[in-house]
């Protein structure tokens, strides 16, 4: 093992999309066990500097790994299908049209309880796209449709995000 | 075949020794100092067998100063000279101090951290929580007679980097072995969560007397995840108080203008709040020089006087909550810490929006240094069986400035540290050779409604056209929570790099002048110290490089161990040497011949725990 390693051999894991929160959970722990700074403070700085760079390694590891749509990304990245988010957003007009009709319902949405409907929308929408890139990625193998999903997800996430914005100010 | 052991002379004749480890809570209004002694965490007392120290330093003239107790009790006589509170102070900028103009001390605005004018000259937060820590450091020391191996020292989970920089730096001052930072509810969930086998996720509400913390935290099989912490630096205790006095102030339709009267206004109206806890009625009794307050106070008006200050913390605890994606029916238990949560509207509030009495069950003063002294004993390694694992987070977001003065965020709050997160930028401008980079951290959007923590500048980037200079910067959070940024040029390799740190004005210079006016180490000659210093040093190296040797010694080839155990004999030999530096120079070599064993070791383990993992999944 050595901190080249991608994150599934890192976390001892199936290359695939699938994974079990739990069972990944434990084998983070289970690492930062090993790893942690904590561990290695009374040996010295060499041992505190190794420890330091494996815990932080584990930690990004983790953080890709445990979120959906990064460890699809990830996925396509291992593949050599880049998402490519920032450089990359031409999107279909009709999931534009449903952006933007979103966004206007934030707008327009006059308390916490429009808000509310208008996220679980969003969420419902968000799992079908995810139910659709684990069939993409761990059944067709078809990375570069996958790509296309996963960039419609980030919309959404993004969206997700300032809406959660939007009921902090309410609450 | 026996076995000697040989004891060379300096070196301990036993190299699995307990190591005194201290766990110290530096508070607001009061500190403590604890250890675990024979198994079981305790607060060290005073010889008057007090264990709180109030957090109160007094300048008396040039030389002397009280601490704890004699300087609380002059207070109210000698207010511009009596520190109390220096807590909200630390990292602090006079624009960040709320209500500046009620302390009863005068602040000098300095930048990045403020000063207070006393007597004495002078004197940074960081010096004076430096005296209150040296007091503890000198308690304990006294407790065990021997010398404190380190210690681990807690700050509140929504402190940002410039208060635990500053923290750090007063241990530092006060002349301790800074084995780790940890966050207050973190240290009292472990204090709790071990006395009482829990399981399940617990949220960790933490009032004190100037911060208020909470965090969310998930407990398994020793494992304290924190899943979301959030809080307030600058509500506590004293807010209370200092909305009491208001309160008296008003309804006796007088006015303040002394820093006695305030000092001796803000001491009744904390009386009259701590009566309230166990009473329904206090009377309310203060003569000021403007005129007498006399009257009657119940907790009702005394709560709704107040009821804002509660209202705030249950705005946090809902924002931690949806950090930390749960709701208030997953939380299985609600621990109370902090001596303001011994008043009971607070806890009457916590309890009817979690729906269930909050946990009250260990001291609220105690219960952080307890969990401090746990986890410092562990660090230590004088628990190597302890299967205690601390997962803590970064409270708020860290950023960097970009074009109209909008935050860029880098690393997200709620993250796991330690940490590394990178992004990359790049010039606006044709043939642009320097960039500047603004640190912040904060949840805003805007860098003017953040905290700046630094600035620096990368230069000698080669001339190139607008947008083609790839600089990746790079912020990594340590397990303390300091936070290090680092910006590299990714086309011509220019770097530059910055610990966090000189924001409010600490050089390492600096630093090391205050420590030789401290009180901490006057009276004893810096050379000697150095040598006492870098002799523990090299002694903490080759034990934990024995103890790295009997646990995985095989994975080495015959001529790495060679290289390894010449620079121990080397280093063995040094101890009894009277040069600091040579001392220094040995040990270091050591570091350096284990460096590539440390790393070995390291694969070792990762792969032990994923073979270990495979085996139990079959």
């Amino acid at each position: 093992m050595n901190l080249q390693a991608d994150d599934f051999e890192l976390f001892g894991l199936d290359r695939q999309f699938t994974q079990d929160r739990a069972a990944l959970d434990d084998r983070w722990k289970a690492l930062q066990r090993e790893a942690h700074p904590d561990k290695f403070a009374a040996q010295g700085a060499a041992a505190q500097r190794v420890a330091m760079q494996w815990s932080v390694r584990i930690n990004e590891a983790y953080q890709r790994l445990k979120d959906p749509l990064k460890r699809a990304a990830y996925l396509c990245e291992l593949a050599g299908f880049p998402v490519n988010a920032h450089s990359n957003t031409a999107m279909p007009a009709a999931f534009l049209m449903q952006q933007m009709e979103w966004r206007e319902a934030m707008d327009d949405a006059d308390g916490a309880d429009a808000l509310e409907s208008l996220a679980d929308a969003v969420q419902a929408s968000m799992k079908k796209l995810l139910q659709q890139c684990a069939s993409l990625l761990d059944e067709q193998h078809d990375f570069a449709a996958a790509v296309g999903t996963i960039r419609a997800l980030m919309f959404i996430e993004k969206f997700t995000q300032d809406l959660n914005q939007r009921l902090d100010q309410f609450a | 075949m026996a076995l000697l052991q040989i004891s060379e002379p300096g070196a301990s004749p036993n190299p699995h020794q307990r190591r005194i480890a201290i766990g110290i809570d530096l508070g607001t209004t009061h500190s403590l100092v604890a250890s675990v002694r024979n198994g079981v965490a305790e607060c060290l007392p005073d010889g008057q067998g007090r264990v709180i120290l109030p957090s109160v330093v007094r300048y008396v003239d040039a030389q002397r100063r009280q601490i704890g107790f004699d300087a609380l009790e002059n207070q109210v006589a000698d207010p511009a000279n009596t520190i109390a509170s220096v807590k909200r102070l630390m990292g602090r900028g006079m624009a960040d101090v709320a209500h500046a103009e009620k302390l009863p001390y005068a602040l000098v605005d300095e930048p990045g951290m403020v000063k207070v004018r006393t007597i004495a000259g002078e004197k940074s937060p960081v010096e004076v929580s430096g005296e209150i820590l040296a007091t503890l450091r000198f308690r304990a020391e006294d407790t065990f007679n021997d010398d404190i191996f380190g210690a681990v020292i807690t700050v509140p989970a929504y402190f940002d980097d410039a208060q635990r920089q500053a923290t750090k730096d007063a241990a530092q001052l006060a002349g301790l072995n800074v084995l780790r930072l940890i966050n207050e509810p973190t240290a009292a969930a472990i204090a709790y969560g071990l006395d009482n086998g829990s399981e399940g996720v617990y949220a960790v509400y933490d009032l004190g007397g100037g911060t208020f913390d909470i965090s969310i935290l998930r407990l398994s099989a020793g494992v304290f995840e924190v899943l979301a912490a959030g809080g307030d630096s600058a509500l506590g205790g004293d807010d209370y108080d200092r909305a009491l006095a208001d309160w008296l102030l008003h309804e006796s339709e007088l006015t303040i203008d002394s820093m006695e009267d305030q000092a001796r206004l803000l001491a009744h109206a904390r009386q009259c709040k701590e009566v309230l806890s166990s009473e329904e009625i206090v009377t309310a009794e203060v003569d000021l020089s403007t005129g007498r307050i006399d009257l009657s106070l119940n907790r009702e008006q005394f709560e709704a006087a107040t009821a804002a200050l509660t209202a705030r913390t249950l705005q946090a605890i809902k924002k931690a909550l949806r950090d930390a994606k749960l709701t208030k029916d997953d939380i299985k238990g609600v621990v109370m810490v902090g001596g303001s949560t011994r008043m009971p509207q607070v806890r009457h509030a916590v309890g009817e929006f979690f729906g269930q009495e909050p946990l009250v069950n260990l001291n609220p003063d105690e219960v952080v240094a307890l969990g401090a002294a746990i986890q410092a004993n562990q660090l230590a390694g004088n628990n190597p069986d302890g299967d205690l694992l601390l997962l803590d987070v970064i409270p708020l977001s860290l950023g960097i400035e970009t074009m109209g003065g909008l935050v860029e965020r880098i690393v997200p709050r709620n993250q796991t540290i330690p940490t590394a997160m990178a992004q990359d930028f790049t010039t606006y401008k044709d043939g642009q050779t320097a960039l500047a980079l603004h640190v912040v951290q904060g949840e805003r959007d805007l860098v003017a409604d953040c905290r700046s923590l630094a600035r620096f500048e990368l230069r000698g980037i080669p001339p190139m056209a607008a947008g083609v200079a790839r600089i990746r910067v790079t912020f990594t959070v340590d397990a303390d929570g300091l936070l290090n940024v680092a910006a590299r040029e990714q086309v011509s390799g220019v770097e530059a790099r910055i610990d966090v740190k000189p924001s409010y004005g600490l050089s390492d210079d600096q630093i090391a002048q205050m420590l030789k006016d401290s009180f901490s180490t006057a009276q004893q000659d810096m050379q000697a110290r150095a040598l006492v210093e870098a002799r523990v040093d090299a002694d903490r190296l080759l034990l934990a490089t024995r103890s790295a040797l009997a646990a995985d010694g095989g994975l080495l080839t015959p001529d790495e161990r060679a290289a390894i155990d010449q620079a121990m004999a080397l280093t063995q030999q040094a101890l009894s040497s009277t040069d600091a530096a040579h001392v220094e120079a040995v040990s270091k070599a050591l570091a350096q011949a284990t460096e590539a064993f440390a790393a070995a070791r390291m694969n070792h383990g990762i792969a032990q725990a994923l073979a270990g993992k495979n085996i139990e999944t079959i």
